[in-house]
């Protein structure tokens, strides 16, 4: 896909988000907005997948550690194909297969339960391992919040992903700087997070995360890089596409009500039209 | 009982892994540093590819086994009782029983005949705690016979399943050509007519123990072996409490959570009956040999006469 059409399937993206939220009355938009162009990158662009083979026994795995942003990848699997658009209306509703955070027994595309956070690194670390094991050439990808590093078994996983040199594992670090109680230097400031997953023996490149030539451009270091882990560290933007939530805590886990839903659409729509015109 | 060959079935479980792992290419045994005390160490030397060290680090150990389970592999997680159940309860329930992964957790080291290791080690709590996971099986062994059966049970069974272990020597009582391990069926080892000690684990052979010492002083007790606590055998402790006038549960565990509380739950909803739980009285353990603890707190044969005396 060229960038164009990349950043359009961000957009619908992002709609599917303020959907899915909107719909179930809560969740949390914020982390799922800031990082739809990481999302598409991977389902669109990256990774060896099949929406029509959910389970293809080769295929690339994803892990979304910090399972809260549930809407962002929801609304990507979605747009990817995995299931009806339609169905991101059922978000967090009784009996609805959209459970709150990621049910991989529910879910078509979900490769690992998760929502408690500093558990899917070791998830992705154990698949990672297990493509070694079995000789297999696929690959792992996986998904943390910035905040979500604060939890010690990301270090765990870390220290072991380095130490087996688990060069077909790719982390990504959401790096929107804002978790619940403020930001990340008010609460408890994992800084530099790029020298400490350096210490750890990852391969670590510093990006924009909102950008696609530059995600791009990291995947492919990484893919080409041998002998160590990858960490992403994506500099992104909380709440990113709809003006009121960007870089807000304030929107970390919160549903817009029908005025504020109005409003995000209509801007996100714009957008759309906008790029459809480039 | 001295003449008895005992084994602590923590080394059935290396012993049984070593095993299997010559019939199964997909089993991988994980270890937090501790694979000379969990006795995998007998599977690492037979099969150094499939063995994987995590390190001291068993919440990370949990989570990679359940990345492993995703991709088809079989991997048993060893480590201490009071870390495989205790310290990894949320990684357990979460990245393992939440997604029902086929992933083995083998506890050794569990309750108070950990010994000399005090309190801090002696896990009193594996089995509550375990069992409140849905779809969890817990399995507790009595003895060498039957903890590598429970091993080999384990692996043809497909979801998640806590094995519980100890480093304490026990005799060898399984040891018949009619002996058959099922998981969820308990085994009467002895049949009796006024009172039923339901036994998990250890606690076994001292509760057989405790019937011989009964029968001598003209109580007829019926001894089960409740070697899964969950699933528990519901119909076989619902048959003892109509037959018999009250049960006894003995078990290396807090009287809270583990085959006791399995037990009352099972009669309070089928068959209310009078039921006396022996075990770790809402206490942590102690230093202490073994042999010492085990009689200290009322779980050899004799504190089980003694508190089946002081009860009928």
């Amino acid at each position: 896909m060229d960038k164009k059409a990349l950043m359009i399937a961000a957009n619908k993206v992002r709609q599917g988000i303020i959907t899915g939220v909107y719909n179930a009355k809560c969740g949390h938009p914020g982390g799922s907005l800031s990082a739809a162009e990481i999302f598409t990158y991977l389902y669109f662009e990256e990774m060896n997948i099949d929406p029509k083979n959910p389970k293809m026994e080769d295929r690339d795995r994803f892990v979304l550690s910090k399972g809260h942003v549930a809407p962002g990848l929801y609304s990507t699997l979605a747009n990817r194909g995995f299931f009806d658009v339609e169905a991101l209306k059922t978000l967090r509703h009784t009996g609805s297969f959209l459970q709150g955070h990621p049910d991989m027994k529910g879910v078509p595309g979900v490769d690992m339960s998760s929502g408690s956070l500093g558990q899917g690194l070791s998830a992705a670390v154990g698949m990672a391992l297990a493509a070694r094991l079995q000789n297999k050439d696929y690959r792992v990808y996986c998904l943390c919040g910035d905040g979500e590093i604060e939890e010690g078994q990301i270090w765990e996983a870390a220290m072991f992903a380095g130490h087996r040199k688990l060069d077909n594992l790719v982390l990504f670090v959401d790096n929107n700087n804002l978790q619940i109680d403020g930001s990340l230097d008010e609460v408890c400031s994992p800084n530099p997070i790029d020298k400490k997953f350096e210490a750890f023996n990852f391969y670590v490149q510093v990006i924009n995360g909102n950008d696609f030539d530059e995600i791009a451009q990291a995947l492919k270091n990484a893919r080409e890089h041998k002998g160590q882990p990858s960490a992403i560290v994506a500099k992104t933007l909380k709440g990113k596409g709809v003006s009121y939530m960007e870089n807000s805590c304030g929107w970390h886990g919160k549903a817009p009500n029908a005025e504020e839903y109005e409003i995000a659409m209509k801007e996100l729509k714009e957008e759309e039209a906008a790029l459809c015109q480039m | 009982m001295s003449d008895v060959k005992k084994i602590a079935t923590r080394d059935s479980y290396g012993n049984a892994l070593a095993e299997l792992g010559a019939e199964f290419p997909n089993l991988y045994v994980l270890d937090a540093d501790l694979a000379a005390a969990t006795k995998t160490s007998t599977f690492k030397k037979a099969f150094p590819e499939r063995h994987i060290d995590c390190g001291i680090a068993e919440a990370n150990m949990t989570g990679i086994a359940a990345g492993l389970a995703t991709c088809g592999i079989v991997p048993f997680i060893s480590s201490f009782a009071m870390f495989a159940a205790g310290r990894n309860f949320e990684q357990v329930r979460n990245s393992i029983g939440y997604p029902h992964l086929n992933v083995k957790i083998g506890a050794t080291h569990a309750g108070i005949s950990v010994g000399e290791d005090g309190a801090s080690h002696q896990c009193n709590e594996d089995m509550a705690l375990m069992r409140s996971i849905p779809g969890m099986v817990v399995i507790c062994p009595s003895d060498d016979v039957e903890a590598k059966a429970a091993v080999r049970a384990a692996y043809e069974y497909n979801g998640p399943v806590y094995l519980r272990f100890g480093r304490f020597g026990v005799p060898v009582i399984n040891d018949n050509a009619d002996y058959k391990f099922e998981i969820g069926k308990g085994i009467t080892l002895k049949d009796g007519s006024d009172i039923t000690i339901v036994a998990t684990g250890l606690c076994v052979s001292q509760a057989l123990e405790a019937a011989e010492t009964l029968a001598a002083e003209g109580v007829s007790a019926r001894v089960i072996n409740i070697h899964t606590v969950k699933p528990l055998d519901e119909e076989l402790i619902i048959k003892a409490a109509k037959e018999t006038k009250m049960l006894f549960t003995v078990e290396e565990h807090s009287i809270i959570g583990g085959l006791g509380s399995a037990v009352c739950e099972c009669l309070a909803e089928n068959h209310p009956a009078k039921v006396v739980r022996i075990g770790m009285r809402d206490r942590f353990g102690e230093s202490g040999p073994a042999a010492e603890l085990i009689h200290k707190y009322g779980l050899d044969a004799e504190g089980i006469v003694k508190t089946v005396k002081e009860n009928i």
